[in-house]
Order: structure tokens, then sequence, then C-alpha cells
């Protein structure tokens, strides 16, 4: 397969499309978790009552629902351990659900930013992702799926505690709002471990990556709410988003002040990564990662002229270990790997200077 | 800020634990918190449940002795089989009965996890929860009646108690079904 053709099918369509604020916010996401009523949830669950499950949502989500669109489901114990990593990857599916769940399945639409996960930790968990900063938008799509499935099924749901899920840190409202930020300035001027902290107290977590427990690989931060009980969906959201415009202005001041005080280090940092990454043989994940993230930041201040934007979205997730083995066709050892990425890092960029 | 593992690191990850109001913070670096367990993206030792089962706990282990708050072993749901020990051990429910079951031990836990709330105030399903939307809606009329009387606007206050009567017959009616 041609690289062109394997990054077209390999990246989601979703990702492809510009969003707003889009020199530092990568992506928005919307996750909400939902259980069936009279149904064990998925972790006391034998294979008979989470099969029920999955096969009550795609009754109503695949089979009945001609209104919504046209979904794609998966089952997770179908899959081979390097296509459900290649999902994780493109976050279309939870580390847990491919790794853990043990009846899971997972719901896709076409351009994969609409997954609904079943039976991970929660019976139902409906993801919405779109790029750049619209953490309105998302919630509203997720919700208008939300009320879709809830026209079809009973909620496990109470007056006082509202959606009832199986982590006491999900309940209320089920939500879990997050923006994946790409904020390179504010590390290099040493500012982002005393922001880490302040947005902590604001009831916000701050995270790598991937996730619960992974580290900021590239200077990408994920920034999402912690509480989902007490508070409506539009003030968890609002309240988040109030964070991430404060951190994105910072953000743009850093990159102001490295341009004015440092710009010749700036450029010469900026380049070298360029040439790094134009001529590495072998490359790690976190060195790749890092120079990335020095290219993404030389396109966004025109410093690194003609190479397109989305080849750090691209990259980031094609560098990654399942992605890398797709490609190859075969499993591959770390060392195999550092070889590989090197390769795919090296051709993608060739195509930019096309 | 150097992490208190290897006090070599900044540390990057803080925690605050808070057990009968005494408050103790520790600070290590992500490297440390990997090396307490397999690190794969999303699934190292440092994850949420481990952190709430030690807020459960104190220190995330049953205790061997009776203490002030002993759980006795009778606190088990009904439903799926599991008992208080067994959630406070993993952190998670086993099913929406679990909240019923284990009701009186959960304010606690919610207010620390939650930031002091143990209510919801968000969405209600819209099919389940129309006697709860309606229930809500009542309270808000009958608030706004009090207003209008207050503020002598009878004519205001003559149709919110009209539209109160209806909703409060319909409730009456679903009960009676």
């Amino acid at each position: 397969m041609s690289l062109e053709r394997f990054i077209s099918d390999a990246i989601s369509p979703w990702m492809k499309r510009e969003g707003p604020e889009s020199d530092i916010v990568l992506s928005s996401r919307v996750r909400l978790a939902r259980n069936i009523h009279q149904y064990v949830f998925p972790i006391a669950a034998d294979k008979e009552s989470a099969h029920e499950v999955i096969s009550a949502i795609s009754t109503c989500m695949v089979e009945d629902n001609e209104e919504a669109e046209k979904l794609e489901m998966l089952m997770m114990e179908e899959l081979k351990p390097v296509q459900k990593r290649v999902l994780v990857e493109k976050h279309l599916i939870s580390p847990n659900l491919a790794e853990q769940a043990k009846y899971g399945a997972v719901l896709m639409n076409a351009d994969e930013s609409v997954s609904i996960m079943v039976n991970e930790e929660d019976h139902i968990r409906i993801q919405c992702l779109a790029p750049g900063f619209q953490l309105e938008e998302v919630l509203h799509r997720a919700n208008e799926i939300d009320d879709s499935i809830e026209k079809n099924v009973d909620y496990a749901f109470d007056e006082k505690r509202g959606y009832l899920t199986s982590c006491p840190t999900n309940v209320g409202t089920g939500l879990r709002a997050s923006v994946m930020m790409h904020l390179p300035a504010l590390v290099l001027s040493k500012k982002m471990s005393r922001i880490i902290p302040a947005i902590n107290q604001l009831g916000l977590a701050v995270r790598g990556i991937y996730g619960e427990g992974t580290e900021a690989q590239g200077n990408i931060f994920q920034i999402s709410n912690q509480m989902t009980l007490g508070k409506s969906e539009e003030d968890i959201m609002e309240d988040l988003a109030g964070v991430v415009m404060q951190v994105i202005q910072q953000e743009r001041a850093a990159r102001k002040q490295l341009q004015d005080g440092l710009k010749l280090q700036l450029e010469d940092k900026l380049f070298r990564s360029l040439g790094t990454l134009e001529n590495c043989r072998i490359i790690q994940s976190k060195e790749a990662a890092k120079c990335l993230s020095d290219v993404r930041l030389g396109i966004d201040l025109e410093i690194l002229p003609g190479i397109s934007k989305t080849i750090l979205n691209e990259l980031m997730i094609l560098t990654q270990p399942g992605f890398l083995q797709q490609y190859a066709g075969e499993v591959l050892t770390p060392e195999e790997r550092d070889i590989r990425r090197a390769t795919l890092i090296r051709e993608r960029i060739k195509l930019e200077n096309r | 800020m150097n992490c208190e593992e290897c006090h070599e690191r900044e540390a990057s990850l803080h925690f605050t634990k808070i057990i009968n109001g005494e408050k103790t913070e520790f600070h290590i670096c992500e490297h440390c918190a990997k090396e307490k367990g397999e690190f794969l993206p999303g699934s190292n030792s440092f994850s949420i449940h481990q952190l709430l089962s030690g807020l459960l706990h104190g220190d995330g282990h049953v205790p061997n002795t009776p203490s002030s708050n002993f759980i006795p072993p009778s606190l088990t749901c009904e439903k799926c089989g599991m008992s208080y020990y067994q959630f406070a051990k993993i952190g998670r429910f086993g099913c929406e009965n679990c909240y019923k079951a284990f009701d009186s031990k959960l304010n606690p836990i919610f207010k620390r996890v939650h930031g002091g709330n143990t209510l919801h105030a968000g969405k209600i399903p819209l099919r389940a929860g129309s006697s709860i939307q309606e229930k809500k809606q009542l309270q808000q009329l009958k608030q706004a009646l009090q207003q209008y009387i207050l503020n002598e606007e009878f004519e205001k206050a003559a149709e919110t108690r009209d539209v109160i009567r209806e909703i409060e017959h319909r409730l009456q009616q679903g009960r009676d079904t």
C-alpha cells in the first residue's frame, strides 16, 4: 500500500477538517457514560447479560434507527490485538475496552467523529469528537445520540444521583469533556508546571495524550472536567471552556515572548528538529513527538514554510506502535519500530516537499 | 518542586489525601509513578480506581480490626452480590442497586470526589424522567407563585396556581395508575 493511501485510510476523516483555534487546540471531545436499567454493570456481568446489552444497543442504533446516520459495529472479541491498538491510538476506543473488557463492542460513524463504546466500564459510552475548540458542538451531538438511544432503552437513573455509573467519579451527568491542546511555548518557558496545579485547583484534570496515567508526549495536554455531580452539563462545559480560553491566551503570549526575545534560538531549535525528522534513520517515539511538536510550532509561527498543519496530528498517530505495525503488516520489536518510525516520518515529509 | 520518590525530577503528579480532616499531600514525577506499575497508555498504577480505593479506605486496605467506621459484612447489594468491602477495594459499583444498598455510606465519598456535591443538577432522561421533570417544574412554579404574591401580581399568581394544580393532578393520576 502506498504511504498516501495508508495515511488517508489511517487518519479519521473528522481530523482532516480545520476547527476554531486550531493553532493550539487540536480537538474537542465529549463522553457521556450511561447504563441500562435492570442490567448489572459490565464489571459484574456474565456473557449472556453482556450480549443482551450489545443487542439492545445495536437494535436501536443500527437496525431500527433510520433517522440516525449509519453506524458500523465492531466486536472486540473478533479483532486482532493490533487492530484494537490502532483504534486506541485513533482515540476511538479506550485502552480499557481494548485490553480489559470481556464482551466489548464499539459503534462508529463513517467519519469516525462518533464512537459508542459498549460494555466498557459502563454499558454505554457515547463519544463525540471534533477538530479544534468546539465543545458546545460536540456536547450537542452527544446529547442528540443520547436522546435517540433513550427512546428505546430505560437508563439507570436516580432523581437524587443522576445517571448511575459504575465508577463514583462519573455519577450525575456522566459527562467528561476534554480538549487536546498543543502547548510548546508554555513548556519551553517552564510555565506549564505552574499552570497545571492552578488548573487542578479549579477542579479540572490535566493529562497526557492518551488520557489517564499517560505523559504529555510532544507537548500535547488533555484538559478535562473532574466533577460530574452537582453541576449542570452547561455549567461544566462553561467552566472548562473558560479555562481553556485562558490557557490559549497564555500559550499565545508565551509564543510571542519567545519570538520577540529568542527568535534566533527558537529558529535554530525548530529547524534542527525538522532536520532530525528529514534525516533520521532510527527514532524513538519520545524524540519523534518532541521534534514533531517543534515542527508544528514552526508551522504555526510561520517559521517553517511549506508544510501542512495536519502533519503533527497525523504523524503523532501514525508513529504509534499499533499503526507502525499495521503499516508494516507484521508484529515489530521496539527496535524495529524505531527504524520504521524514522522511515515513515522521512517519507511523509518528502510528500510535503513535492 | 522535586519528586518525593527520586528527589531528582520535577514532580508533575500532585495528590492530596484528606482522611478524618487530616490532609496529606504527595508529589511525584511521571517516571516514578510509572515505575510503580506496568506502563501501558492509560493503564498505569495511578489509576483513578486505585486513588479512589485509597480515598475510601485511607490506606487502600480493608482494616482487619473493627474500628469506629467498621462496616458490617451484611452491607451487600442484593442484586449483584457486591459487598461494600469489594466496592471500597475496586472503587466501582456492580449495578444500579448498589447505590441504594450503600446509600448510607455514599455522601462522604461523593463529597470528596465531586467538590462537596451529592445531588444531581443536570440532564434528566426524557422518557423515564417526565415525572421528575414535572416535580422540578412544580418546585420552580411554587417559588414563582410566592414571588408573585409578594409583588402583588395577582393575575400572574392566579395563572401560575392553575398550572400548579394541573401538574399536581397529572402527577396524582400517574401515581394512581
